[in-house]
C-alpha cells in the first residue's frame, strides 16, 4: 500500500510508521515468543563467551587427565623406581623422556619401560604421575574448601538476611570479628595444635592428606565463609523486599519454604559465581601453604609442595618447577575465567 | 462462633512502625492509628486516600503480614491471632499492586498458582493439582497453554490475572485488593475490574478494594471508606458518599475527580487544599486534618473526633460538619 509522502516541515504524524507488518515480520514475533528460562538464557550467553568455553574445555581435559592417567601409568606417586625388583639408583633427576642406565639395559634385553614423560625427581620417582596426583590433590582441596564455604556461607547469610533486625546485626558483627582474624596465623596455629593433640592416622582418607590439610579445611570452614555469607545476605536483603515474597507469606508459606522456593533460586546465580571464583582462591591458598611447608603431608604431592621441592634444584632442573607452576596457572586461570564468564552470563545487574 | 453477620470486623486497629533514631532510640510512625470497619460476606468495601495515608498498611496488617500494634481483627467472628492465622490464610488472600514484582521470575505460571495449593496441601495427586490450576486459570481468562510459561512473558494485565488466580486458588472468602489496577493501562483496568465483579458474583467473595482512584472505587464498591493520615474520616454507601459527602477532606477529594464532560467540568469548582500532608512522624494534635481544613476550630486541635453515625450508616469523623 502506498503511503502519501510526508513533508519534512509538516508536524503531521509520519504515516510510514503505521504500515501493516508483513508476514515475514509477523513470523519474527513468533520465534521471539519461545519460552526460555533464566538458566537456559544464561547458558546460551555463557556458550557464546569464547574464554568461558575455553576454560570449560581446559578444565574438562584436566579432569579427564587426572582420572585416566593413574589407570594406565604403571608408577605410583610414592613409588621409587625399580627395574626387575632392583632399586634403580641411577634414575635420579632424569630429563623428560630420558631413561636411566638400568632401564636402558633392560630395554636392550627386550623389556618394556613406560617413558618418564616429565622425567623423575631427586628421589627417583616418576614426576609425571606426581604432578597428576598433585593436581588431583589441589583440585580436591579447591572443590572441597569451596563446598565448605558454600554450605556455611549460604546458610549463615540466608538466615541473617532473612531474619533481619537484631539477629542480622549480631550475626554480621560476628562476621566482622572473623573477618579481622589473620587467616595464615590461624592455619599455622591449628596445624601445630592438631599435630600435638589429634591422631588422624586411623582415618584412612585423612591420614594420607595429613594434619595440615585438616587444619586447612577447618580454617576454610571457620574463616573463609564470611565473604560468601556477606554476599548472600546482601542479595537476600534486596530479594526479600520483592512483593512475591510478601505474596508467599500471605499464602501462609513458612520461612523455610520461602527461603527454599523463592529467595535462594533468585540468588543462585550470585552463589554459583562466588563458588566458581572461590575454587581458584582455595587452590592458591593450598599451593601457597604447601610452598611454605604447611600443606599436604609427604609423600603425598600437591602442586604447591612440588614447586617448593623443585625450588632447591632450580638451576639444574628448572623444568621441575615449570610443570607444577604451569598446572597451577592453568587451573586457576581456567576457574577464574569461567567464574567471570558465569558472572557475565548470569548476573542480572550486568545484563545489557 | 460465627453468629456475627460480618465476615471481617476490624476494631481500633493500630500499626505503629518503629523508626530508629540513633543507636537505641526510636520514634513511632503511626501508619494506621485506630481504624475500625466491618465487611459483610460478598460485599466490597472501597478504601481510598492519598499516597502514604496507610491504606496498604491497613490491608497488610489485616492479613497479619505485619503484627498490629494494637486492636483486633475478627474473621467470621473468630479473633485472628498469631496462632490461628495459618489456617485462616486459606480464607483471606491478597492481590498485590505491582504485577511485575509480585510474581516470582523463576516460577512458571502453573507453579505460581499451585503454590498456595502446595502450602495448604489441597490436592491428593499431581493430576488433581493440575486440574485445579487449569480450572482457576480458565476462571480468570488465561489459556491452558500459558501454564508452562514464565511471568516475564506476559503483559501487565495478564500478570495481574495470574496474581488474582493465585489468590483464588484456595477458595478464599475475602480478598484484600491492594491497588490491583493502578499499575495498569486504563483499558486493561476496566477488564480487570469487570473480572473482579464477575468473580464476586460467581464465588461470593468479599473484597477490601484499596485504590486512590475514586471513580474506580465508586464503580466496584458497595461502601467506601476514606482515609487520611492513618484514620478513617468518612465511611458510607458508595452512592451516598459520592452524592452527599460530608467530611471536608472527602469533599476536596471528590472535587479532584476528573469529569469526562468538559462543559460540566468548567462549572464545577475544585476545592484545593492548602499545605502538605503532615508527616506521620509528627502528627498534629487532635484531628489530623485540622492543619489543612478551612472549618478547623480550637476544639479540633484538642480532641480528635471519632466516627459518628449521620444516618443510614453514613459515618463521619468531624466536629464541625
Amino acid at each position: 500500500m502506498d503511503m502519501p509522502k510526508k513533508n519534512i516541515l509538516s508536524s503531521q504524524l509520519d504515516l510510514s510508521k503505521f504500515v501493516k507488518a508483513t508476514d515475514e515480520e509477523k513470523r519474527q514475533a513468533d520465534v521471539m515468543s519461545e519460552s526460555t528460562t533464566f538458566f537456559k538464557d544464561g547458558m546460551r550467553k555463557l556458550m557464546k563467551n569464547p574464554l568461558a568455553v575455553g576454560s570449560i574445555v581446559v578444565l574438562a581435559l584436566i579432569l579427564v587427565l587426572i582420572t585416566i592417567v593413574p589407570l594406565f601409568v604403571p608408577y605410583s606417586y610414592e613409588q621409587i623406581l625399580s627395574v626387575n625388583g632392583v632399586r634403580d639408583t641411577g634414575a635420579k633427576n632424569l630429563a623428560p623422556f630420558a631413561y636411566s642406565q638400568m632401564e636402558q639395559a633392560y630395554i636392550a634385553q627386550g623389556g618394556k619401560v613406560f617413558p618418564h614423560i616429565m622425567g623423575t625427581d631427586e628421589l627417583c620417582r616418576d614426576y609425571f604421575i606426581r604432578v597428576i596426583y598433585g593436581t588431583r590433590v589441589s583440585l580436591f582441596v579447591g572443590l572441597f574448601a569451596s563446598i565448605v564455604v558454600l554450605v556455611i556461607g549460604v546458610l549463615y547469610g540466608a538466615i541473617s538476611g532473612y531474619a533481619g533486625g537484631r539477629v542480622d546485626l549480631i550475626m554480621m558483627r560476628i562476621v566482622d570479628i572473623i573477618y579481622s582474624l589473620p587467616d595464615l596465623l590461624v592455619i599455622i596455629l591449628l596445624s601445630v595444635v592438631f599435630r600435638e593433640t589429634m591422631d588422624f592416622s586411623k582415618i584412612p582418607f585423612l591420614s594420607s592428606m595429613g594434619t595440615n590439610m585438616v587444619s586447612l579445611f577447618l580454617v576454610f570452614g571457620l574463616l573463609y565463609w564470611v565473604g560468601m555469607a556477606r554476599l548472600v545476605r546482601a542479595e537476600i536483603l534486596s530479594i526479600k523486599e520483592n512483593e512475591y515474597v510478601l505474596a508467599a507469606r500471605s499464602i501462609g508459606a513458612k520461612p523455610g519454604h520461602i527461603i527454599k522456593t523463592h529467595i535462594l533460586p533468585n540468588c543462585i546465580s550470585v552463589i554459583i559465581i562466588a563458588t566458581a571464583l572461590q575454587i581458584p582462591s582455595a587452590i592458591f591458598t593450598e599451593s601457597f601453604l604447601s610452598f611454605l611447608g604447611l600443606g599436604v603431608a609427604l609423600p603425598m604431592p600437591s602442586l604447591g609442595s612440588l614447586a617448593n621441592t623443585a625450588r632447591q634444584g632450580l638451576q639444574s632442573n628448572s623444568l621441575k618447577l615449570v610443570f607444577p607452576a604451569v598446572m597451577i596457572c592453568l587451573v586457576v586461570l581456567a576457574f577464574n575465567l569461567l567464574g567471570d564468564g558465569l558472572r557475565d552470563a548470569f548476573d542480572p545487574k550486568l545484563r545489557k | 462462633m460465627s453468629d456475627s453477620k460480618y465476615l471481617v470486623e476490624v476494631k481500633d486497629l493500630k500499626q505503629h512502625f518503629k523508626i530508629p533514631t540513633g543507636f537505641f532510640g526510636h520514634i513511632d510512625l503511626k501508619a494506621v492509628d485506630g481504624v475500625s470497619f466491618n465487611i459483610k460476606p460478598g460485599e466490597t468495601l472501597g478504601l481510598v486516600g492519598e499516597s502514604g495515608c496507610g491504606k496498604t498498611t491497613v490491608g497488610r496488617t489485616l492479613l497479619r503480614l505485619y503484627k498490629p500494634t494494637s486492636g483486633e481483627v475478627r474473621f467470621n467472628g473468630e479473633l485472628v491471632t498469631e496462632q490461628n492465622i495459618t489456617p485462616l490464610r486459606k480464607e483471606m488472600q491478597m492481590v498485590f499492586q505491582d504485577p511485575y514484582s509480585s510474581l516470582d521470575p523463576r516460577m512458571t505460571v502453573e507453579d505460581i498458582i499451585g503454590e498456595p495449593l502446595d502450602v495448604h496441601k489441597l490436592y491428593a495427586n499431581k493430576n488433581e493439582r493440575r486440574d485445579k490450576i487449569l480450572s482457576i486459570m480458565e476462571l480468570v481468562g488465561l489459556n491452558a497453554e500459558h501454564a508452562t510459561r514464565y511471568a516475564h512473558e506476559f503483559s501487565g494485565g495478564q500478570r495481574q490475572r495470574i496474581g488474582i488466580a493465585r489468590a483464588l486458588a484456595v477458595n478464599p472468602k475475602f480478598i484484600v485488593c491492594d491497588e490491583p489496577v493502578s499499575a495498569l493501562d486504563v483499558s486493561i483496568q476496566a477488564q480487570v475490574i469487570n473480572m473482579f465483579e464477575e468473580l464476586q458474583e460467581k464465588l461470593g467473595v468479599a473484597y477490601l478494594f484499596i485504590a486512590h482512584d475514586l471513580l474506580v472505587v465508586h464503580h466496584i464498591s458497595d461502601r467506601i471508606a476514606v482515609m487520611y493520615l492513618g484514620r478513617i474520616v468518612e465511611i458510607a454507601d458508595a452512592d451516598e458518599l459520592n452524592n452527599s459527602p460530608i467530611h471536608p477532606y472527602t469533599l476536596s477529594l471528590l472535587s479532584a475527580v476528573p469529569i469526562p464532560d468538559p462543559n460540566k467540568a468548567r462549572q464545577s469548582k475544585r476545592i484545593i487544599l492548602e499545605g502538605d500532608v503532615p508527616s506521620p512522624l509528627r502528627m498534629p494534635t487532635g484531628c489530623p486534618f485540622r492543619t489543612r481544613c478551612k472549618y478547623a476550630t480550637e476544639k479540633c486541635a484538642i480532641e480528635c473526633p471519632s466516627l459518628t453515625d449521620r444516618g443510614n450508616g453514613h459515618m463521619v469523623a468531624c466536629w464541625n460538619k
